[in-house]
């Protein structure tokens, strides 16, 4: 998927932590390795030589374990954290370059942040921490409360807006965290690892309320987790994150379908396919077989049921026009789903 | 091997000269400035005049009413209030009413203005690392030179009176206020402060929105300390002219008075548990967002 439009370039970044960056910068350009660095210098190289295009109004996850450096990078994008080298362009702008109030400008009304430990003000409101954003940016009493009003109402936390952060469970306080931040208008919203202190069925609900705001807002999010189930759910596009460096860049049908080293595939090898690869990725060409017509977009697994229950055992598959572009089979949809390594695991036994 | 045994010390001469010359400077300083930094004070006298006079001329079940109305509206305990009632109608009843009031207006006055001088130092050194390193040994100095020391300048340079008695329990009583202030500052979380930055709030209004009142409950802790603190100072502040319940515990020493001494250290006592068990329960309050699910 190269069809988008670009919303942020990261460009060449690097990040080096220790007393010297600088110096150490360039012995990263000659080459030196992260371990050596580590070792004959104390240097952390946190992230290293980063290029990523993250698509307008889309969803890009960023994933990798805890160390690869994914909450660094997010905290680039809005400078929390300052780069060693490189460039992040937002709408064709280097957030480098900014000025202290530029940068505020930018925080307050073009990218707003939701964190893992929810960062709620403790002795704020529901209310008034969906108003902090609003009061920050300067605008009305009266104004910012109707507008947080409604974002806490999009979360589903009506009738909660006078208790204190305390008071609700964790899915709850990230309600508000991610009210907080829809309520500033920003068109970016950058997501560190929001869900992952959840619990499994409170963060599925999360990613629902998420992908269902997201249908309608159309923001550009970056989201950071270590859940490749996650990533794969709600991401447009991934990049894979691994001590500093991004292995691999794409969408989720193409993380789990050529999973670009053993690294990855082993990552995505016990990972329910049929819930990520769509029926056009899989299709032939289409023959003259009946059987109900599916969208190109359908996830092989939700297509699974109704081929089963054709008589021919086969589905057509449309276009967003309804025009027929291919077929698949209940053969197609089964070897789809199956694990690539199910052979080695016949020969083990 | 004698300067092994013998202390290398100044001679006696030269030592007497030296203190010669510091009490001098000093005493030429004070004739200099003496009067200009009086002039300095002056407000701040008028002002604990005034207020001496107003808590005096008001008539007493006002003042208690009063007392008790602030006690409700700070604690919201029933049994703080009745106390309160109780032990200044005690100490009214016992003939301490006057010195009781004067001992109150100092009190307010000093706990004001540590809170004015020690709020601003205490985030002042909460932003900065090097105004944290200049200002903490001054702090550990003036806690624990001992008070009587510093009476000396304060007395040669204004005299006796009221105002050097209220600079030596501000001396006294400014520290816990502002290292509390600054603690409290610094222990504020740092995400909840990356969370500020991420919104683009500038240094004030990080100040003002996240970090003052996240540390209200350490902040309150110390006008808590500073209350107290003035109040133990007042017994050695009326030895330069203090006037309040001090006075005739001093007089109670030199004359060995027994029931006067206790008395009069009693409605101290009093004024401490009202003031302490006041701004705790209002301190406390100041927290109950942090309790857990009480819908």
């Amino acid at each position: 998927m190269s069809d988008f439009e670009t919303k942020i370039e990261i460009r060449h970044l690097y990040k080096i932590f220790g007393e010297t960056p600088g110096l150490m910068m360039e012995k990263v350009r000659e080459g030196i390795s992260k371990d050596q660095l580590n070792d004959e210098f104390n240097h952390v190289l946190g992230l290293h030589d980063i290029n990523m295009k993250i698509p307008e109004k889309g969803i890009q996850v960023v994933m990798g374990l805890s160390g690869s450096g994914k909450s660094t990078l997010i905290r680039h994008i809005n400078r929390l954290i300052e780069p060693t080298a490189g460039e992040i362009l937002v709408d064709g702008e280097n957030v480098m370059d900014m000025g202290p109030d530029a940068l505020k400008n930018f925080r307050r009304n073009r990218a707003s942040m939701v964190f893992q430990k929810f960062a709620l003000l403790p002795h704020r409101t529901v209310l008034e921490n969906t108003q902090y954003g609003l009061e920050i940016q300067g605008i009305s009493e009266k104004d910012s409360n109707k507008r947080a009003r409604h974002w806490i109402e999009r979360v589903g936390l009506s009738g909660y807006e006078e208790n204190y952060p305390a008071q609700l469970s964790g899915g709850m306080q990230q309600r508000v965290g991610l009210a907080r931040a829809l309520a500033t208008d920003a068109d970016i919203l950058l997501m560190d690892e929001a869900f992952s202190a959840l619990d499994p069925l409170i963060r599925t609900d999360m990613q629902n309320i998420l992908l269902d705001l997201q249908q309608e807002l159309h923001k550009t999010i970056v989201f950071i987790t270590h859940d490749l189930e996650e990533a794969l759910r709600i991401g447009d596009q991934i990049a894979i994150l691994r001590d500093g460096k991004v292995v691999q860049q794409g969408t989720p049908e193409r993380i789990v379908l050529k999973p670009k080293d053993d690294y990855i595939a082993d990552f995505t090898k016990d990972i329910n396919r049929g819930r990520v690869i769509k029926l056009k990725t899989i299709m032939s060409t289409p023959n003259d077989q009946a059987g109900p017509e599916l969208s190109g977009d359908m996830l092989v697994e939700d297509a699974a049921q109704l081929v089963t229950e054709s008589p021919s055992s086969q589905a057509r598959v449309v276009d967003a026009d309804g025009a027929v572009v291919g077929c698949v089979t209940i053969q197609d949809l089964i070897r789809a789903m199956a694990r690539p390594d199910i052979e080695s695991r016949l020969e083990e036994l | 091997m004698n300067w092994l045994v013998e202390f290398p010390e100044l001679g006696r001469g030269d030592l007497r000269d030296l203190r010669k010359g510091i009490d001098e400077g000093f005493k030429n300083f004070t004739r200099t400035y003496g009067e200009s930094i009086e002039g300095f004070f002056d407000p701040l006298l008028q002002f604990l005049i005034g207020l001496e006079k107003l808590l005096l001329a008001m008539p007493w079940p006002v003042f208690i009413a009063l007392v008790c109305v602030l006690g409700w509206l700070a604690s919201r305990s029933v049994k703080i209030v009745i106390g309160t009632a109780i032990s200044f109608f005690l100490i009214g009843f016992l003939g301490m009413w006057e010195d009781t009031m004067s001992t109150v207006s100092i009190i307010m006055v000093s706990t004001m203005v540590c809170i004015g001088l020690g709020l601003p130092i205490g985030i002042l050194m909460s932003r900065s690392d090097r105004a944290q390193a200049v200002v903490t040994p001054i702090l550990d100095v003036m806690q624990t030179i001992p008070s009587f020391v510093y009476l000396i300048p304060v007395v040669m340079m204004l005299g006796i009176g009221k105002v050097p008695g209220l600079i030596s329990v501000v001396i006294y009583a400014l520290p816990p206020m502002i290292r509390l202030t600054n603690l409290g500052i610094r222990l504020v979380d740092k995400e909840v402060l990356e969370a500020a930055d991420a919104f683009g709030a500038s240094a004030w209004q990080k100040l003002w929105q996240v970090q003052v009142p996240l540390a209200l409950p350490n902040i309150f802790a110390g006008v808590n300390q500073t209350i107290m603190m003035s109040l133990a100072m007042v017994v050695i502040a009326s030895m330069i002219g203090v006037t309040g319940l001090g006075q005739p515990v001093l007089k109670a020493i030199s004359n060995q008075y027994l029931a006067m001494g206790l008395l009069n250290g009693l409605a101290i006592v009093a004024l401490a548990i009202i003031f302490d068990r006041i701004s705790q329960s209002y301190g406390k309050r100041l927290q109950s967002y942090r309790g857990g699910h009480n819908e």
